[in-house]
């Protein structure tokens, strides 16, 4: 269910000189709703922000039910985003969630492999966590463009092998996560989430080695609820919301050309 | 009848606040966050003859206190209306629901009419002769008084119950548009639609939207839409609905005070789910505190 509840800033801290923004939030009032899935997102009203009018579509990072924390990773992509990133200890916010269809269990038994590129890293930690939480054996695939970009690196450690790559070399393999070692072994399952073109590039070799593969799309959205139908996709089963049918996709059930 | 009650063409709603079309879905998006039934009504998205895909992403951008959107009257079709949707909100929704009919042709309105028509529940419908973002009808029939006063007579005939007919702003005299309604029949009016906009990508050197332009909605386009209520309000005898850029209780005071009988609350529910909810209680809470009877006391005064 739906919901729209007040939260606190519970703590705030920066990546990358800005770049990048984690925001713990804990509700002002109760415990955090207990259905919240992986790959699932939250609708963020920005506080006080002149150039941002409507709320900020973000993915869940992670929930951590002990400590009553939602988390939030967020790029500064544009001045809503910043504005978010700014948030200070304290600060309330109004979040909407939980949102969308988030990532479905793969089947037991064969290799799971969480793929992320820049942000798009995000949801994968708390997927990961809920995977090992499951019995299975999650493996993480991320990519960025430098290591500065790679983001939470010690946190996925707690949830499974952690395989980077960076475009400029500086850490892990050097280039896209398409180029990993761990890329060219079995595959089961991947879940992936990132820049469209670096999700296509991951669908395709997904597709051509016949490895099930779900992608997080990220359409610009107004309402998130399925309301205004503005951030639709192409699919089998027509033009649909991202926001209710999505964000997570089987890639069979896209258009996208491989 | 209550302090909030207003009549809307025959239409007797239990408030003012209606929820404008294509931002409210079929009211179920929003039930888990507010009382949809604590409204005047809910108007359902821009339903066609035929099922339509509308146009390809993207469809939104972001603009200074307000959004442009290309949606393109995306639905289902009236038959699936019909048969899916309405008996579930039938049940669900115990107040009034009135559908947004639109169309290519006058024929295709007149359809549609014809078969809504048997439905108990749907006692009005709100005409879009208004959409920018539409190839053909639309916004074409909205633009002319002729092509307005055209669909409005088609919808006459078919349609027993109250018409709406929903207004461009993209006119040279939305005036004139109102008059040419009421001659027809039209049992009140509903302004403004969105206004036809643009923003430009400088970066990557392209429009935002795939349709290159768009419809304008939220905050921005208030005062037009105020000025532009306020003057077909003088101009017609039928009641007049009110929206553009409502987002507060303030803002559907100053709608009401230039002369509208009701109003529509569209792009705020995107940012406040609950906002329509708040604004039909703020109103209560008004003529409580400034001792009116009936709301209808402030309507017009300016």
């Amino acid at each position: 269910m739906k919901r729209e509840i007040m939260m606190r800033v519970h703590s705030a801290r920066v990546y990358n000189g800005g770049t990048y923004g984690l925001l713990k939030l804990v509700p002002v009032e109760g415990i955090l709703p207990g259905d919240i899935e992986p790959g699932q997102f939250v609708q963020v009203d920005v506080p006080d922000c002149k150039g941002a009018f409507l709320r900020r579509p973000i993915s869940v990072n992670f929930v951590d039910y002990e400590a009553n924390e939602l988390w939030l990773l967020v790029r500064a992509a544009g001045k809503g985003t910043r504005s978010l990133i700014a948030c200070v200890e304290g600060q309330q916010l109004s979040v909407i969630l939980p949102l969308g269809r988030g990532f479905s269990m793969p089947e037991k038994g064969g290799r799971v492999l969480l793929v992320g590129g820049g942000v798009g890293v995000a949801p994968l930690l708390y997927f990961g966590k809920v995977l090992k939480d499951n019995g299975y054996v999650p493996e993480f695939a991320l990519g960025a463009r430098s290591a500065g970009d790679l983001l939470m690196l010690d946190e996925f450690e707690k949830y499974g092998p952690v395989h980077v790559a960076t475009e400029n070399g500086e850490l892990g393999t050097k280039g896209f996560v398409t180029q990993l070692p761990a890329m060219a072994e079995d595959i089961a399952h991947i879940a992936c989430c990132g820049p469209t073109p670096m999700m296509k590039a991951v669908a395709k070799i997904a597709k051509a080695r016949g490895i099930n593969c779900e992608v997080s799309l990220e359409n610009a959205m107004a309402c998130g609820l399925g309301a205004c139908l503005c951030c639709v996709e192409d699919t089998d089963h027509g033009r649909v919301c991202v926001c209710t049918e999505g964000p997570v996709f089987n890639i069979n059930q896209l258009k996208w050309e491989l | 009848m209550g302090t909030l009650s207003v009549n809307i063409g025959g239409l007797e709603l239990q408030n003012p606040v209606l929820t404008a079309s294509g931002t409210f879905g079929y009211g179920e998006e929003y039930e888990d966050l507010m009382n949809v039934n604590s409204l005047g009504g809910i108007i359902v998205k821009g339903t066609t003859l035929l099922p339509r895909e509308g146009n390809p992403g993207p469809r939104m951008a972001e603009t200074p206190a307000g959004m442009l959107n290309a949606v393109g009257l995306q639905n289902k079709g009236v038959d699936y209306f019909i048969d899916h949707i309405y008996p579930r909100i039938a049940e669900k929704f115990s107040t009034e629901i009135i559908v947004n009919v639109a169309g290519s042709t006058v024929a295709d309105y007149e359809k549609v009419c014809e078969k809504l028509a048997p439905l108990p529940r749907i006692r009005a419908i709100e005409v879009n002769i208004s959409c920018p973002n539409v190839k053909q009808g639309g916004m074409a029939f909205g633009t002319t008084t002729a092509g307005a006063a055209e669909v409005t007579r088609a919808v006459r005939k078919a349609w027993p119950k109250t018409v709406i007919m929903k207004l461009s702003p993209n006119v040279t005299s939305i005036v004139d548009i109102a008059k040419a309604v009421e001659a027809e029949g039209a049992d009140c009016v509903s302004l403004i639609n969105t206004l036809m906009g643009m923003a430009i990508d400088v970066e990557r050197r392209r429009p935002y939207l795939s349709t290159i332009t768009g419809g304008l909605s939220g905050p921005a386009v208030k005062p037009v839409a105020v000025r532009m209520v306020w003057q077909v309000a003088k101009a017609v005898g039928i009641p007049v609905i009110g929206l553009g850029g409502i987002a507060s209780t303030r803002d559907a005071l100053e709608f009401i005070m230039a002369g509208a009988t009701a109003i529509q609350i569209g792009t705020a529910n995107f940012i406040d789910p609950s906002i329509s909810e708040k604004v039909a209680k703020g109103l209560a809470e008004y003529c409580a505190a400034n001792g009116l009877k009936s709301i209808t006391e402030i309507r017009g005064i300016i």
